[in-house]
């Protein structure tokens, strides 16, 4: 398949942070670019034809796409070209796109959007758990796609040195880094967003909806498995005892809020 | 009186726990196939063992009797024949009458004679002579012996001429005693006496008494000896049984690789043997079933990927040829809107059908949480906006003040109520919808009413099923699926609540879903009535429903004929955007 996108090496999430916000409010027909730098999308997609029409759509709103058809081939292309967002049919030959999933996730941050055409709670919850960010399900229109990539190009607004604190860990927003007692924990680059959507507002309670707006730029009511499912994972990574949360509190009936400090 | 009270109260109280002992005994012999076995065996065999007795004694008393009136009647013929030669020239002197008799008495009482083999039986006895003539002359009967004791009848028939024995009980030494008296007439020449032999049954009495103990024993332990091998027979057959009844009661709990156990070969083991040729039966329809039911799963997401894929590209395309499509000519750019347009419903439906199909394998999966249901009403609202106020029918929400929690799948009610809105709305003739919501301690309901032309008799239940319009000739705002409604009364249907359709020719319609505020619980009553109260004066609007009959045949006809522009106007396409 064609690889179109020539080796980059600067990461291009700061780049596209400002301008995100907006392509997402305002539908934003114009490129995707800010300072001349073309957002990478790695299509994973058996689909001749739909891989084609990805590249197609992606193009015209101003990205930089490169085709995968192969699973296997994923994560060679992934180390290859570093892709600043990977879109991955769960249905592929040669490796299951769960666990193509997991393996992007094993090594990357990298945000992933699935695209599914199942919107079975099995399938996407599996798919989620597995390390996707976000999902779309077939068949969708060509706006909802691009408004899901934008969402998750776009990075949280820092301040200059905002340190936030949340149970005993210390977030560094501008430096995307979360430490516990001096030492980093690993956080892909949604899970750093919901955890300092909570941590800016250490008393309130989030309800599902309101982070899903928040951190996953969802306008309308939207999956709340989302949710669920990123705040488990993100437990997993933060909690001493994911079982006796500190830093991630559910509020039963409402939604979640952060530890005290 | 002051004593009657507390005793009548006592008796009540027995009275009651009489009634209730009673009570339980019947449910102990309702249930117990052993008890009534046994109770019954016992009742039928005591008959027969009193009846057995009674009749062997009176057999052996009988017999015994008998044999006693034989030898007592020899010995008493030895022993007139013994003495008669002794008293044939008796004197008429009372006094020489008495001593004659004394010395043939003693002669009878020292040399038993006459006592041979023949008389042997017969026992001890106690002779008295008496003169039957004497009586008139003197005041008392010359007689030697216990006189008395020879009951007067027999005296009478003796004195007459007669052989006699008669069975009759004395007091003697203040214990009655049973004698057995024979009595001869003797004569001679000059007088006639008569001859008693008074035979004490003592003995016989004891032997009688020994057999009806015997025997009144012997009935006992037979009786207990019954019961208990009864109990033993019927635990034999109930034992399986009763154990075929639990193994049958835990395969019917689910437990479906439950077998009976088989022994031997009589008619249990083939109970068994059916039992269990059922058990594996019915295992194996379910395991079809299963396999169906899987085997469906997979088709549904087999077609759900395999469908999706290609429209969705066909999807994007539409779209790419919609944006652009100022620059085509005026047909082709009709053309793309149609084709955008028609995917949308295209869509729609796949999802509808996909989701029914998943709901008929009986797949789908409740993923209940706690929600406050204001919420989803808000929600629904809000994505029907849209299409409420192209339609003119505005949406009306009356929801409890106080949050109203509930465990239930948020998107899944949401889906109903949005179903529900997108209904009415599309009924609703331009008139008000009112959404409105209660809750009581178990339950939530909520109505949806429209005051649109209503449902006819019988449309109620129509309403729910799979592509049904209530009027075809209608223009149709939503673009349902027609399958909205079957969906959401699935829904309602897994969580274990109610979905009913009330309307009435132009009055309206009104949905109502009820859902128990608890996952798993059952609905039992809904906290809002499905039919409103109606005002008289929408009657008015009724002329409105005659007519519609005509108007159906009349679209059928030209629905060839149709125009690509909607008949009033309404740019189709801006329309269903907004509603999905």
């Amino acid at each position: 398949m064609e690889r179109q996108f020539r080796p980059v090496t600067e990461r291009a999430h700061t780049a596209t942070s400002g301008n995100g916000a907006w392509a997402v409010r305002e539908r934003a027909t114009g490129s995707a670019t800010m300072l001349g730098m073309k957002a990478r999308v790695l299509v994973v997609d058996d689909d001749p034809a739909l891989a084609e029409m990805l590249t197609i759509v992606l193009r015209g709103e101003g990205f930089d796409t490169a085709v995968v058809a192969d699973g296997a081939r994923a994560l060679p292309a992934l180390r290859e070209l570093k892709p600043d967002l990977v879109l991955l049919d769960l249905m592929l030959p040669g490796m299951n796109g769960i666990d193509v999933c997991k393996a992007i996730r094993s090594e990357s941050g990298v945000p992933i959007v699935m695209l599914t055409a199942k919107s079975d709670t099995v399938d996407v919850v599996l798919g989620l758990e597995s390390g996707a960010d976000d999902y779309v399900v077939k068949p969708f229109k060509p706006k909802e796609l691009v408004a899901r990539i934008r969402a998750r190009l776009r990075r949280t607004e820092a301040e200059p040195s905002e340190v936030l604190q949340i149970g005993d860990l210390t977030i560094d927003v501008p430096g995307h880094e979360v430490l516990r007692e001096g030492r980093p924990i690993q956080l892909t680059p949604l899970e750093f967003d919901l955890l300092v959507a909570l941590a800016r507002k250490p008393r309130q309670v989030f309800t599902r909806e309101v982070l899903l707006e928040q951190v996953w730029g969802y306008r309308h009511a939207a999956d709340t498995r989302l949710v669920n499912v990123h705040v488990q994972r993100l437990r997993s990574k933060v909690e001493r005892d994911p079982e006796h949360p500190e830093v991630v509190l559910t509020v039963r009936g409402v939604g979640y809020k952060a530890g005290p400090p | 009186m002051k004593f009657v009270r507390p005793v009548v109260a006592k008796a009540q109280f027995l009275v009651e726990e009489a009634r209730k002992r009673w009570t339980a005994f019947g449910d102990v012999w309702r249930r117990s196939l052993q008890l009534r076995v046994v109770v019954s065996t016992l009742a039928l065999s005591s008959a027969v063992v009193f009846v057995l007795g009674m009749v062997l004694q009176m057999q052996i008393t009988n017999q015994l009797l008998s044999t006693k009136d034989e030898a007592a009647v020899r010995q008493a013929m030895a022993s007139r024949a013994l003495i008669q030669s002794d008293l044939v020239g008796l004197n008429p002197g009372p006094d020489s009458v008495q001593t004659r008799f004394q010395s043939a008495i003693n002669k009878l009482a020292v040399g038993g004679a006459g006592t041979d083999a023949t008389t042997a039986g017969a026992g001890a006895f106690e002779p008295v002579l008496a003169d039957g003539q004497g009586a008139s002359s003197a005041g008392r009967v010359p007689a030697v012996g216990p006189l008395d004791d020879v009951p007067r009848g027999l005296r009478d028939m003796v004195e007459n001429g007669g052989e006699a024995t008669q069975i009759h009980t004395v007091q003697r030494g203040g214990r009655p005693t049973t004698l057995f008296v024979v009595g001869l007439p003797m004569s001679t020449t000059a007088r006639s006496m008569q001859l008693y032999l008074i035979f004490p049954l003592t003995a016989e009495q004891r032997t009688a008494e020994v057999v009806q103990s015997t025997l009144a024993v012997g009935g006992v332990v037979l009786l207990v000896l019954l019961a208990l091998i009864a109990n033993l027979v019927t635990r034999q057959v109930v034992r399986p049984v009763r154990q075929a009844a639990e193994v049958a009661e835990r395969f019917a709990d689910g437990t479906l690789h439950e077998r009976m156990h088989v022994v031997g070969e009589d008619d249990v083991a083939r109970l068994a043997e059916s039992f269990n040729e059922m058990a594996e039966s019915i295992q194996a329809q379910f395991k079809q079933l299963e396999e169906f039911g899987q085997l469906q799963r997979r088709f549904t997401s087999d077609v759900s990927h395999e469908l999706r894929t290609p429209l969705t590209t066909v999807r994007m395309a539409a779209d790419v040829l919609h944006a652009s499509r100022e620059q085509f000519p005026a047909g082709l750019a009709r053309s793309t809107e149609l084709l955008v347009d028609e995917l949308d419903r295209f869509e729609s439906l796949l999802g509808d059908l996909l989701e029914i199909s998943r709901l008929d394998a009986g797949v789908e999966e409740l993923t209940a949480e706690q929600v406050d249901i204001r919420v989803l009403a808000r929600r629904a609202h809000d994505s029907v906006r849209a299409i409420s106020s192209s339609a003119g029918s505005p949406v009306v929400l009356d929801l409890p003040d106080s949050e109203l929690v509930a465990e239930l799948d948020s998107r899944r009610v949401e889906r109903i109520l949005r179903n529900l809105l997108a209904n009415a709305i599309d009924h609703g003739e331009g008139q008000p919808v009112e959404l409105t919501m209660r809750g009581s301690s178990d339950a939530v309901a909520i109505t949806v009413r429209d005051h649109g032309v209503g449902l006819r008799q019988g449309e109620a239940e129509l309403v729910f099923s799979r592509f049904w319009r209530a009027d075809p000739s209608r223009n149709r705002r939503t673009g349902g699926t027609g399958l909205g409604l079957s969906i959401s009364l699935e829904d309602a249907r897994l969580h274990g609540g109610w979905l009913e359709a009330w309307g009435e020719p132009g009055h309206g319609a009104v949905f109502r879903l009820t859902l128990p505020r608890r996952h798993g619980e059952e609905v039992r009553e809904s906290p809002l009535a499905l039919a409103p109260v109606l005002e008289s004066v929408a009657v008015v609007e009724e002329p409105v429903v005659v007519e519609e009959p005509e108007e159906v045949e009349l679209t059928e006809a030209e629905i060839t004929w149709q125009p690509a522009e909607p008949v009033d106007g309404t740019p189709v396409s801006e329309v269903s955007e907004e509603v999905r």
